[in-house]
């Protein structure tokens, strides 16, 4: 028992409701809302420290044991999850002190995005399948909110089209659930992993596998991403920014547990399926970044090909594999997080997002423009920043595998992200300053301090990646090994 | 009994993907409800319907119903209800601030 494991889950919530007593005092419910993410940050470290040292940290919520109870269980792979996480959301948030008018700020913007913290950080800790598809719900109650904030016409339009497209997927996912409890009477993990033991993974349980993989793909934006250019244009820079970061990471965090833990006995169609899927991803994600010229649809479209990217290391069902994968996931969430934190910024100066229409920044923003160059390399993969770690073990695990083709089509999309995004570099950035100073429609100041502590991260990330290679390799020692797992779920009292 | 719940729920799952494919919006909010209904009905289905006595200590017999299914459900319909508020209330801003509830209209421009 750790009583520390859910404070991860306590302390966003609590920040979040407290703040809704002080509706019109917007200073004390920033500093609220920072102390909140700092204090859940520091509990995610000390996490990730005493996992390092004492293994998996498990609580049985109010004493109640597995698998009668509900279990909170932070395993490695979950805390680095949930430390990049705070990191990520504390930047998002302060992005959005000066990103965000004043009349959202009035209606709740900080406790929603508190609450849409605490879902995502009870996602990643859960040791129980029907608690994960509550926190699913906390987090997607709290993301329609957030994304149909403002009221303008875009944004109603695309809520209506998210939420439909959440709530049939929700259904299919408790569906999903009553299947697998027919079959094997349970929704503890650590016990749904024992008995899918037991009795052998089957044509049945497989089948109901890949229903999980529907669900979680469309959450996850595997394939069915259909959704998510539209939706994730519509709010204000810095909620896009924590959606891009968090949402879909959530449904892969999801994917990986479930077909590591439970449905890990015929790779040989779950995880070919996965990596077909995340082929076809990374391809149509890929053509879409390079066919639009709007910032926002081509930074909408590069979140889909990295989870297409991501999804092809776990499909891969190897080791070494999965730690790229795992290792590439960290890597997103922050990259992710910063050129959704720069794009926004580049939008709200220019005052289009029409990439014909923008030019020139970076004579008065030179800050911006670097950074962006940064980032931009990060994403495709340019050593020695962090994304280049993720993706050689990726790679290397695809050519032992065999699975050649698909490591081209990684390769090619990777160009065309590359591509992409230097097209948004050059096309904004460079050329001619068509705007003066006084023309600007926002000064683009605010992203200094977001954008600088994401972009040291992603420099530290791969530069001291052997460092932090040695946590996520115990975070895959689990994933692989799923008795250490169910042990420390059924020993520790 | 446990065959004819599958039936029924197949026929709301039915209802409810007719509905959602229809162009109102409205119809497309009851639509979703319906279909929540319809995988509400299959959850409790599918732990077996009752099997035997109250889950209490006190009730002498052999067999109990289980009890877990019925506080899943519990759960999944305080959320679907939930969801269908907010959205029956953001159809009707959409439908204020837009103008129509038709979704062939709500498509949008390339342009905003």
């Amino acid at each position: 028992m750790n009583n520390l494991v859910v404070f991860p889950i306590l302390l966003p919530l609590l920040s979040g409701i407290s703040m809704f007593f002080f509706r019109d005092r917007i200073r004390l419910q920033r500093k609220v809302a920072v102390n909140g993410l700092l204090a859940t940050l520091a509990v995610s470290l000390i996490l990730v420290g005493m996992i390092a040292q004492n293994g998996v940290q498990v609580l049985h919520i109010g004493g109640w044991e597995a698998p009668f109870g509900i279990t909170l269980v932070a395993d490695m792979f979950a805390a680095l999850l949930l430390t990049t996480a705070s990191i990520v959301s504390l930047a998002c948030l302060i992005y959005a002190f000066h990103s965000t008018d004043e009349a959202r700020e009035k209606f709740y913007t900080y406790p929603f995005l508190m609450l849409l913290v605490c879902g995502v950080n009870g996602s990643f800790l859960t040791g129980d399948l029907f608690n994960l598809f509550v926190f699913y719900e906390v987090m997607l109650i709290a993301s329609y909110v957030l994304l149909s904030l403002g009221g303008s016409k875009i944004q109603l339009r695309e809520t209506i089209k998210y939420i439909a497209i959440n709530i049939v997927a929700s259904m299919l996912f408790v569906i999903a659930i009553a299947y697998l409890y027919a079959v094997v009477g349970t929704l503890n993990m650590a016990h749904l992993s024992e008995r899918v033991a037991e009795i052998g993974q089957d044509g049945v349980i497989t089948t109901i596998s890949l229903l999980f993989l529907l669900v979680f793909g469309l959450k996850a934006s595997l394939f069915l991403y259909f959704w998510l250019p539209g939706s994730y244009s519509a709010p204000p820079p810095a909620i896009a920014a924590i959606f891009a970061a968090l949402l879909t990471k959530v449904g892969i965090y999801s994917i990986i547990r479930m077909f590591t833990l439970v449905f890990y006995h015929h790779p040989e169609v779950t995880h070919t399926i996965m990596i077909w899927l995340a082929a076809l991803t990374m391809i149509l994600g890929a053509i879409g970044a390079i066919a639009h010229w709007d910032v926002k649809k081509i930074l909408n479209y590069n979140v889909i090909v990295s989870v297409g990217f991501i999804v092809f290391g776990i499909g891969l069902s190897h080791a070494d594999a999965l730690s790229g994968a795992l290792f590439y996931l960290l890597h997103d969430m922050i990259a992710k997080a910063l050129i959704f934190i720069l794009g926004g910024a580049m939008i709200s100066i220019a005052g289009t997002h029409n990439l014909r229409e923008i030019s020139g920044l970076i004579s008065h923003h030179p800050a911006l423009g670097w950074l962006f160059f940064l980032v931009a390399l990060a994403l495709a993969g340019i050593p020695p920043l962090s994304g280049f770690v993720g993706k050689v073990m990726i790679l290397q695990g695809g050519v032992e595998k065999q699975f050649y083709s698909v490591v081209v089509i990684s390769l090619i999309t990777s160009l065309m992200v590359l591509y992409s995004v230097m097209k948004i570099f050059i096309n904004g950035f460079w050329g001619e300053t068509i705007l003066s100073e006084e023309e600007e429609k926002s000064t683009g100041r605010g992203i200094l301090i977001p954008g600088s502590i994401l972009a040291a991260l992603i420099i530290l990330l791969g530069i001291g990646a052997d460092w932090a290679m040695v946590y996520v390799e115990q975070a895959v020692e689990v994933l692989v090994n799923p008795s250490i797992y169910i042990n420390a779920v059924f020993t520790q009292p | 009994m446990e065959t004819f719940m599958t039936i029924v729920a197949g026929i709301l799952l039915t209802i409810g993907t007719y509905l959602v494919l229809s162009r109102s919006l409205l119809r497309i909010i009851l639509g979703l409800s319906i279909f929540s209904h319809g995988a509400h009905l299959m959850l409790l289905t599918m732990a077996g319907l009752k099997q035997g006595a109250a889950p209490l200590v006190g009730e002498q017999t052999g067999t109990y119903t289980d009890p877990l299914p019925q506080a899943l459900i519990l759960t999944s319909i305080v959320i679907s209800f939930a969801l269908t508020a907010f959205f029956l209330v953001l159809g009707y801003r959409t439908y204020v601030e837009l103008g129509t509830d038709d979704m062939r209209e709500l498509r949008g421009e390339n342009d905003e």
